[in-house]
């Protein structure tokens, strides 16, 4: 399977990374060897087999509903590039 | 003592500990040699204030009897490590000022035992790299020069761009650069593909990668969370288990991690290894396998006879599907991990006209070339439509490639014997600027590991032609790194010490 110039902008799009122009052809060809050199995997009889979950077996721990963590609004905002009042300030959202 | 910096993490316990040296004597030594290597690049900040302060604090729990397993003992941590009030920016541009409220476990583990915290080590951008060369602060230099170079050369091209010095591999080409230097005694490194093995057998050093979930990820920036484990880089068998002891052991706070004892690893260096049985694989022998690979490969396997060891010849046939399924897996799980970084809560943000371009924005110049183009083929392989044949696909392989290692372990092999690497190091801008897959067959030996979730060490076995080191990996039962440390050991013994470069630089 290859990709063409519009699927890589599809995927830059889904990967919220902005993507110029002129580098979406070099961009092509990089993802093309890629998806190349994972081809040989179609050769592989895979019928029957489970994917893996999890690479060591063992139950998901549970642990008691409760606030575990609270170091306080001024530590969580503290290296936000922007933050007013404790709240993370973004560009507008809502017209 | 002529230079304290040349001592293993071992013997600067026990200098220390007996009160030969002092904590701060230590790391002051370790702190000028720093500074007199910044051209090498392996620590993009240091910590000297922070360092002295923890060893002058050693120095008094040694006074007064309450010494830790590391008490005063000089590190350096891997830019993946939240590091509290410390900068970690998993040397991205993308975390740009971030400096976390909260420590990792692994380091907290360490500062508990005593250790001093020199600075934040070199690596490649989120740890996605063979070269430490997608690094946000550019590629780090390898101690050792590339042959016929001399000193001279060297600092010239330390002053220029690098190129033609080597790699010391990667990510933790840092790490393993600041532990062949003796800018630190130990360094702590992370393996998500081959990414503590690859850098030590480049740089004549001995790394571990643990068993998948022996350390706890927490506070360890994700970059594939089924595959990525915490562990050591250090001159020395005996100092790999020292530091491990301290790094493993059960966390909460990892749902991942394991609730298993941690036996005293160092206890088993110097174990017999008689009558073990050490699994060779086929698979491993690759076409192109440059000769002297083959050569080390064979010298390993003659020691571990000669002590007393069983050489079975063994077959794990899904080998040759692992790389390529990691080249699904890994930046599928990346594209999820790395969606968090978006501009808003930490880090860079680039203004667009609205909130998605300023997300498009931020994205873009934040991570760079080889971060990019993993999110979008992990984006790609998870969409509609392809996850099927892409991902699910991969993750029933990798169910394949656990079943191989499964069926030796089953056989009774105690632990495999490969080499670490395909070759020795390569230069500085040599790989992979043509095609991405070229850099990643750095990996085809280490990534099986992963890949099963098991331990696999790294442990220096001899010099190429050319007098570069070379790496011989052992791969372990789950939670059996015992047995690892103990069969390096005998590697190490057998193969002399390797002697590291001289200071240059």
């Amino acid at each position: 399977m290859s990709v063409d110039l519009a699927t890589v902008r599809r995927i830059a799009h889904l990967s919220r990374i902005a993507l110029r122009d002129d580098e979406a052809p070099h961009l092509q060809q990089e993802l093309n060897a890629i998806l190349a050199f994972v081809e040989e995997l179609n050769a592989i009889d895979v019928e029957g087999v489970e994917p893996m979950t999890s690479v060591i077996p063992m139950r998901l721990p549970l642990r008691a509903d409760v606030v575990t963590d609270h170091a306080g609004a001024d530590v969580v905002t503290h290296n936000a590039p922007g933050a007013e009042d404790h709240f993370f300030t973004v560009p507008k959202v809502v017209e | 003592m002529s230079d304290i910096t040349k001592l293993t993490l071992a013997d600067a316990r026990d200098a220390v500990q007996g009160k030969k040296i002092s904590a701060v004597e230590l790391t002051q030594a370790h702190l000028a040699a720093m500074a007199k290597a910044r051209a090498l690049n392996a620590y993009i900040v240091e910590t000297p204030e922070k360092a002295l302060d923890m060893a002058k604090a050693s120095d008094a729990r040694i006074a007064s009897g309450k010494a830790g397993p590391l008490e005063g003992l000089p590190l350096g941590i891997k830019d993946l490590y939240a590091t509290e009030g410390v900068h970690m920016q998993a040397c991205s541009h993308i975390l740009d000022g971030f400096k976390p409220p909260y420590e990792s476990t692994v380091t907290s583990q360490l500062w508990r035992d005593g250790a001093v915290m020199l600075g934040k080590l070199n690596m490649d951008e989120f740890a996605m790299g063979s070269s430490n060369e997608t690094s946000y602060y550019g590629p780090v230099a390898s101690p050792w020069l590339p042959a016929n170079w001399d000193a001279a050369q060297g600092r010239e091209a330390l002053k220029g761009d690098k190129k033609g010095l080597l790699v010391p591999g990667g990510s933790s080409g840092g790490s393993a650069t600041a532990v062949a230097a003796h800018l630190c005694l130990g360094a702590t490194a992370t393996d998500t593909g081959g990414s503590i093995r690859q850098p030590a057998a480049f740089t004549g050093t001995v790394g571990i990668k643990p068993t998948y979930g022996r350390c706890s990820r927490w506070g360890v920036a994700a970059f594939a969370s089924s595959l990525d484990q915490a562990g050591p880089i250090a001159r020395t068998v005996r100092d790999c288990a020292i530091m491990l002891g301290s790094m493993a052991g059960y966390d909460v706070k990892d749902s991942t991690s394991v609730d298993t004892p941690v036996p005293d690893y160092e206890a088993a260096i110097g174990a017999s290894i008689k009558g073990k049985k050490i699994g060779i694989p086929k698979e491993y022998r690759i076409d192109g396998m440059p000769a002297e690979i083959e050569a080390l490969w064979q010298k390993g396997i003659e020691w571990l006879r000669a002590a007393g060891a069983e050489i079975v010849d063994i077959s794990l046939p899904y080998t040759k599907t692992a790389l390529p399924a990691y080249y699904i897996v890994a930046p599928a799980e990346a594209s999820s991990n790395l969606a968090r970084y978006d501009g808003v809560r930490y880090g860079l943000r680039v203004p667009g006209k609205d909130i998605s371009s300023m997300y498009e924005n931020t994205r873009a110049e934040g991570f760079g070339r080889e971060v990019r183009r993993r999110i979008m083929i992990g984006t790609y392989v998870l969409s509609a439509g392809y996850y099927d044949a892409y991902y699910v696909r991969a993750q029933k392989i990798r169910t394949l490639i656990k079943r191989d290692f499964e069926t030796a372990y089953k056989a009774g092999i105690d632990a495999i014997l490969t080499p670490a690497t395909p070759s020795a190091a390569f230069g500085i801008g040599e790989k992979g600027s043509a095609d991405p897959v070229e850099m990643y067959l750095n990996d085809v030996f280490t990534v099986t590991v992963n890949m099963a979730g098991l331990p696999g060490l790294a442990v220096p076995g001899g010099l190429s032609a050319s007098g570069l080191p070379l790496g011989l990996q052992l791969i372990g039962r789950p939670f059996d790194e015992e047995t690892l440390f103990s069969i390096a050991e005998v590697i190490e013994q057998s193969a002399g010490r390797i002697e590291l470069p001289q200071a240059w630089w």
